[in-house]
């Protein structure tokens, strides 16, 4: 009975994460996974021989407490850095399930899948664990952006790997309990060393493919526990991860070797930074930017980084409800990396109130921009740098662009003329058909909102 | 079958239907899809609950309490913080309803 009520809740995730593929839908099958989880752990405390009760209700009221507390308090500018720490949280739990086990009962009596399992489970969860909090702390500042790099690093991260095999293989034949000390601990410094040389534009990738191992770990500690529901909890998870993380690779074009190992972004492969800034720019005005927004038919806008950064989501919405009110059509175009996680714009401009059928994804957008009036970037540098296009010698060369300089005009908010994260120049700032507007992009999105509604 | 074999089975039928569930999301909905995915990543809570009732030696119960803490932070924080965001999900037609 207890399988097939775990069987079931194994199906509401299936059902759940189905649901959360469409827009009408997702709030109900987040719901329906969450009922699937509730049932889940209901049959786990009637059915399972539980003897330390105090533990066990101390550590669920203590876990409710925080999760609920960060998930009430936390801003949707800040949801990268809180998926991050939810990834990393989820894999270490993993990594400590396999660890109690190890303690209380020991390897000496195992068989070797459920050893082998124990230390899978160990190792992903471990670096999923400080993988993520390294992406954590870049995300929120606490650590730089940029990517961390020394020399050696690749000799040193190719010799740990090896290590950590060889530790394992070690442990699993030889049933030491001091060896899985050793392998968890490498697995720890090789989260760390993984995630540092990786800057912070990647991070949808690395968010991503964190998603993917925390659930890796969970069916690792299934296989252990010999428990379906884990496997399949997990390997769902792991699936959803991968699935993203491709896709993001696929929006840079670029292997997911290259994002996670070649410190893209650190300036040695920035070739032309500097070479173009003595070009001048068009300096924009406020009312520049009014007129040119005001007369116009057709505007699109172009949300990055910036706009999270300045929390300007809901300065954007109002100059698009204004413009809206003149009769100007505004849709936002959204490419997939924008940010530093999947669908992060989405996330933001759905908290200021843009209906989601206002925003166009890449292959939505991209034919519009020839028939648009005005773009208005916000806050995005790399994602319409025509040198991706353009110039074979481009470090993002082939990377998918929005083509936003085929429209009529274009605006780029941005509060100076420093190149982006890649530390690659970007041709569109100096194109005779872009107006600069140089500053924070919430204040100027509100100036040009007062010089709109003088017009 | 050996449960090794069946596990194996029954991951790679779940990874299968896990790919073919999730590759038409539309990019909207990426980070809920992600978040509302971490949270299922919790389900090892349940591994949790079963090592942290274990309990004989004083480090498995130290280390079997904070895998019950870390997994319903997962859980808990996953699923609301999820629904918070999908609540915000709103179609032209929600919003206006909503301000007449």
């Amino acid at each position: 009975m207890t399988e097939i009520l775990y069987l079931g809740a194994a199906v509401a995730f299936i059902v759940g994460l189905r649901q959360l593929g469409g827009p009408r839908t997702a709030r109900s099958g987040n719901r329906i996974a969450a009922f699937g989880m509730l049932v889940a752990i209901v049959i786990t405390l009637v059915s399972s021989s539980i003897v330390n009760w105090e533990i066990v209700a101390a550590g669920l009221i203590v876990g409710a407490g925080i999760g609920a507390w960060a998930a009430v308090r936390v801003q949707m500018t800040s949801m990268p850095q809180m998926v991050a720490a939810f990834n990393g949280l989820g894999g270490i739990a993993s990594a400590l399930v396999a660890a109690t086990a190890v303690v209380e009962i020991g390897f000496a009596d195992l068989a070797a899948e459920t050893t082998v399992s124990l230390l899978v489970s160990t190792v992903i969860g471990a670096l999923t664990f400080t993988g993520s909090s390294i992406a954590f702390g870049k995300l929120q500042g606490i650590l730089p952006g940029r990517p961390f790099l020394y020399p050696g690093q690749k000799l040193v991260n190719v010799l740990l790997g090896m290590g950590l095999i060889g530790v394992g293989i070690w442990t699993a034949v030889s049933g030491e309990s001091s060896g899985y000390w050793v392998l968890a601990g490498m697995a720890l410094v090789i989260g760390i060393l993984g995630v540092v040389p990786i800057g912070g534009a990647d991070m949808p990738v690395v968010i991503s493919l964190l998603n993917s191992f925390s659930g890796l770990a969970a069916a690792a500690a299934g296989f252990a526990i010999e428990s379906n529901a884990l496997i399949i909890g997990g390997a769902l998870v792991g699936a959803a991860g991968m699935i993203l993380t491709i896709q993001m690779t696929e929006a840079m074009n670029r292997s997911l070797a290259n994002v996670l190992f070649a410190g893209f972004g650190s300036g040695d492969s920035g070739s032309v930074a500097g070479t173009m800034s003595d070009k001048p720019v068009n300096n924009a005005t406020a009312d520049d930017v009014a007129i040119a927004l005001g007369y116009a038919d057709s505007v699109m806008i172009v949300p990055g980084y910036g706009l999270a950064v300045a929390q300007a989501q809901h300065a954007v919405r109002k100059v698009a409800d204004q413009l809206e009110q003149s009769g100007i059509t505004v849709h936002y175009a959204i490419h997939p990396v924008a940010g530093r996680m999947p669908g992060h714009m989405n996330v933001l401009l759905a908290e200021a109130d843009v209906p989601y059928e206002q925003l166009l994804d890449l292959e939505q957008a991209d034919p519009q921009f020839p028939q648009t009036d005005v773009v208005l970037v916000v806050g995005a540098n790399d994602v319409v740098n025509p040198s991706a296009r353009d110039d074979p010698s481009s470090p993002i060369y082939g990377m998918p662009i929005l083509n936003v300089d085929r429209a009529g005009r274009v605006i780029v908010v941005k509060r100076s003329l420093s190149p982006g994260f890649a530390g690659i120049d970007n041709p569109l700032f100096y194109d005779e058909k872009t107006l600069m507007f140089f500053d924070d992009a919430k204040a100027a999105l509100e100036d040009a909102l007062s010089a709109l509604k003088a017009l | 079958m050996s449960p090794l074999v069946m596990g194996i089975t029954v991951f790679v039928l779940a990874a299968f239907v896990g790919f073919e569930v999730i590759s038409k999301v539309p990019p909207t909905l990426h980070t809920p899809l992600m978040s509302g995915a971490n949270a299922i990543s919790g389900i090892t809570i349940i591994g949790a609950l079963t090592a942290a009732g274990l309990g004989a030696e004083p480090l498995g119960q130290i280390l079997g309490f904070l895998a019950v803490v870390t997994a319903t932070i997962n859980v808990v924080g996953g699923f609301l913080v999820t629904d918070r965001m999908l609540e915000m999900f709103r179609s032209r037609r929600d919003r206006e309803s909503q301000r007449k």
